[in-house]
């Protein structure tokens, strides 16, 4: 039984430096990075210390509040910095790569018919465990939890988002293994949810054990949250984890083949970039080795896309869950009367106060400009344009802002995640921080309530 | 533009000087000249072109036409009542005269507003060390487009200081108040200086000079004011209500006008059409159920257009129950709130004698019950998510 949704409201922002779909020469990285930041709420633990030698699969930190999950080392290497900031909080881990990966050994073998417990040991002793994420809150899935059901979405919608169907191609029976240790993981169903605006690629619609379900319609369709809210929508007390197919890949490799296998095809794209294309290289990786005479002045390193991502320096480094690579102009320039309706060409407006709505498809060259200045709520109606849930965004988000968690409750702040905020983000007139309040919010109700 | 930037780069004051307000004063212009190349920290890496002042400026562009037109008008029945134009003669003969005579009468009047409006938005902005925002900007257009042309220019002063400290900044400034400030303006001058706000003499300039006198049988009425008093027949054809010679409030008059203005407003999607519409069926709807009971009154009886096509029913549509910031804010909330609007706007009007017009009021009241008619929407929605949970 699988269901067919359509998403109306949403926008896809098409930029320029899309990629091609072709590899590039694959990136041995000099050094990975992990970032505690990456996991909202994680309070990590660290159980290395510098100058420690590592394989890929050796435990790095793991979660203070529960120690069975492992953050491993994508590649095997020594240890050789650990940046800390405020308070003593840890930024970063490096791992400097000793040339040829050398793996730790997990089990190996058909997941179907291992149990529940090996399954989940398996996957949380290899550290791929964390890929897993729960909705409430968007946090790295809790293993004693008893998920509703789980969601893995095949598709990103974002701008200038890895083709997943391109990546994925071929690797179908990786993507069974990893979608079998799913089913054991839940019981209740695995959905797989494919793109409906093109073919998915045969190694999605081929998944077995698993309910697929066909998504189509405008950016955020590919957000697992707004696929979720259409096919079964999450209600207070619920888990439901998700994650999505690539990372789903990377534990069908453990269990093919018992390693951590951390390599990962990311696109890197933007208009900054020379040649937009693939380029296979590992988790963590080391952006300068990618980018190395590809990229051209005054760009904006953002790992992810430029809707969700985070920015990086030009020597940072790809972040746990970033398929994506984006440079875009970094802006910063002033602009005379740039508040003057109809004219400069160059922006793109989801209202029609710029010419921009007469192309909707051309490929436009953003900066990192804010456009404005930050104001309080003035205009009605835009955030719903753009936020395909039966959620009320603006009530939602003001509740967030006053912290008053018995109306967030209410109004649904169960069902999402700051992601799915991102459009209305960014079609903001009054220029408010949406993403960041929804992420706080999220973590106060945690608090909160657990 | 390089040098004009260094310019005010050169004269910047300081934030935590002597006058806090010249940095308030300096920061609003400098925004104004250049939209700072701020760059997105957290969040999104690129962001919409629209933001604040451009929306604000959109709204501004709109009012332009009922504004050039309300100073035609101004010099029209200002020739009118002194007997150089014959009824009827709209455009043809003193075409500038009109015009320059109503634009003198009409452009102190938005300078008086904008003026003393910014003036007490850049001292709350200096007082609360934040940048200005922009509400003022339409506000302080709308003003002078819904008071009669003679106001004195103190009692505007004294109005506008009122709305945008009382109707605004107590509430938190733009974007926190519950009352549209323009009409809040509106209702201080209507109940505290009523003289100058309701009659027959304050519609229309009737200062004379040497060896001027008004024609015989002048009235300065407008027409809603002369309907209640009785004069039905004397209210112009819904030809002329829709062109807009007739005396009103300066920006009122001409439903083409006004037109103009919501088509830019509804093209660009700043204004709801949603309340737009529900607003205009609200009003008709009442119409007609006067028209169905009116007998013998004649007031009751006029055509619904016609009735529609008066007084500020379109200003009050297109420019004041549209504000988002006072209106509903949920989709289903607008459908109620602009109904409401338009009913109790038609049914002030022709029920009660004491207001020749009633939209002021209606929208003054579709704002305080805007929230709770987005209370009761957004109720439903939480309702049926604990409903969900009950089922599953």
């Amino acid at each position: 039984m699988s269901k067919d949704v359509r998403i109306r409201k949403g926008v896809n922002i098409k930029l320029k430096g899309v990629a091609e779909k072709l590899y590039d020469n694959p990136v041995s990285t000099s050094d990975i990075v992990l970032k505690p930041t990456d996991f909202p709420g994680l309070i990590p633990k660290l159980s290395v210390k510098i100058g420690d030698k590592v394989k890929a699969g050796s435990p790095i930190f793991y979660n203070k509040e529960n120690d069975k999950v492992l953050f491993t080392s994508p590649i095997s290497g020594e240890v050789t910095e650990i940046n800390r900031g405020e308070k003593r909080k840890i930024l970063e881990v490096k791992v400097k790569a000793d040339g040829d990966i050398a793996y730790e050994t997990f089990k190996q073998g058909d997941p179907s018919s291992m149990s529940r417990e090996e399954v989940l040991d398996n996957m949380l002793k290899s550290g791929v465990w964390p890929f897993i994420r729960q909705r409430p809150f968007d946090i790295v899935a809790n293993p004693m939890d008893a998920p509703k059901a789980i969601h893995v979405t095949a598709f990103d919608s974002a701008p200038l988002a890895p083709d997943y169907g391109f990546v994925a191609h071929g690797q179908g029976e990786i993507l069974q293994a990893g979608l079998d240790a799913l089913a054991k993981l839940t019981s209740g169903k695995v959905h797989l949810n494919i793109t409906g605006n093109a073919n998915a690629d045969a190694a999605f619609t081929a998944a077995k054990n698993v309910q697929i379900n066909k998504i189509s319609g405008p950016h955020p369709a590919g957000n697992v949250g707004i696929q979720m809210h259409h096919i079964e929508p999450i209600n207070k007390g619920e888990v439901v984890w998700v994650l999505n197919a690539l990372d789903v890949l990377t534990i069908g490799k453990l269990f093919k083949e018992g390693k951590f296998d951390a390599s990962r095809a990311v696109v890197v794209a933007g208009s900054k970039v020379t040649a937009p294309k693939y380029v296979k290289t590992v988790l963590g990786a080391n952006v300068s080795d990618i980018l190395k005479g590809k990229t051209e002045e005054g760009g904006r390193y953002i790992s992810g896309n430029p809707l969700t991502g985070t920015q990086i320096k030009e020597d940072g480094h790809l972040g746990f869950y970033n398929y994506q690579l984006t440079v875009i102009p970094a802006g910063g320039e002033n602009r005379f009367m740039g508040w003057l309706p109809f004219l400069g060409f160059n922006g793109f407006s989801l209202s029609r106060t710029s010419f921009s709505f007469l192309a909707p498809n051309k490929e436009r060259d953003l900066d990192a400009n804010m456009n404005g200045e930050e104001r309080a709520f003035v205009m009605a109606g835009e955030y719903e344009k753009v936020f395909p849930m039966n959620i009320y965004p603006v009530h939602l988000v003001k509740s967030m802002i006053t912290q008053d968690i018995d109306l967030m409750e209410s109004l649904g702040v169960y069902e999402v995640a700051p992601e799915d905020f991102a459009l209305c983000e960014y079609g903001c007139t009054s220029k408010i921080e949406t993403q960041k309040i929804v992420r706080e919010a999220l973590d106060l109700v945690r608090k909160e309530t657990t | 533009m390089k040098a004009l930037e260094k310019f005010m780069q050169k004269v910047k004051p300081k934030s935590d000087g002597k006058f806090p307000i010249a940095h308030a004063i300096w920061d609003g212009t400098y925004t104004f000249l250049f939209v700072p190349g701020h760059t997105n920290k957290n969040g999104v890496h690129i962001r919409d072109s629209v933001d604040l002042k451009r929306t604000m400026i959109i709204v501004v562009m709109a009012l332009i036409p009922a504004l050039l037109f309300g100073m035609y008008n101004v010099g029209h029945q200002h020739f009118l009542a002194i007997g150089e134009c014959l009824a009827g003669d709209n455009v043809c003969n003193l075409f500038w005269d009109k015009f320059l005579f109503g634009a003198i009468k009409v452009l102190p009047l938005v300078v008086i507003s904008y003026g003393v409006g910014l003036g007490v938005e850049f001292i709350f902005a200096a007082i609360n060390k934040h940048p200005i925002q922009e509400g003022f900007l339409v506000s302080g257009m709308l003003i002078p487009l819904i008071v009669p042309v003679d106001i004195p220019w103190a009692m505007l002063a004294v109005a506008v200081v009122f709305a945008v400290i009382i109707g605004k900044e107590i509430f938190g400034g733009t974007g926190m108040n519950v009352l549209n400030v323009a009409l809040v303006t509106r209702a201080f001058l209507f109940f505290a200086y009523p003289t100058k706000m309701s009659g027959d003499k304050v519609w229309t300039n009737t200062s004379l000079e040497e060896g001027q006198s008004l024609v015989d049988g002048y009235s300065g009425a407008t027409p809603l004011g002369n309907a209640v008093e009785g004069g039905v027949e004397a209210i112009p054809s819904i030809m002329e209500s829709v062109i807009g010679f007739v005396p009103g409030s300066i920006g009122e008059t001409s439903v083409i006008a006004i037109g103009i203005g919501a088509l830019l407003l509804l093209f660009t999607g700043i204004a709801s059409w949603r309340i737009m519409l529900s607003t205009f069926v609200g009003g008709y709807v009442m119409c007609l159920i006067f028209n169905a009971v009116a007998g013998e009154n004649l007031f009751m009886a006029v055509p619904a257009l016609h009735q529609l096509a008066l007084g500020g029913f379109a200003f009050g549509l297109v420019f004041m129950a549209t504000d988002p910031v006072t209106g509903t804010q949920t989709n289903s909330g607008k459908w109620v709130y602009g109904f409401v609007i338009g009913f109790l706007a038609i049914l002030i009007r022709v029920a009660n004698p004491a207001y020749p017009e009633g939209m002021m009021l209606a929208i003054l009241i579709g704002n305080v019950c805007a929230p709770l008619i987005d209370h009761v929407v957004i109720n439903s929605n939480i309702k049926k998510r604990l409903k969900r949970v009950k089922t599953a």
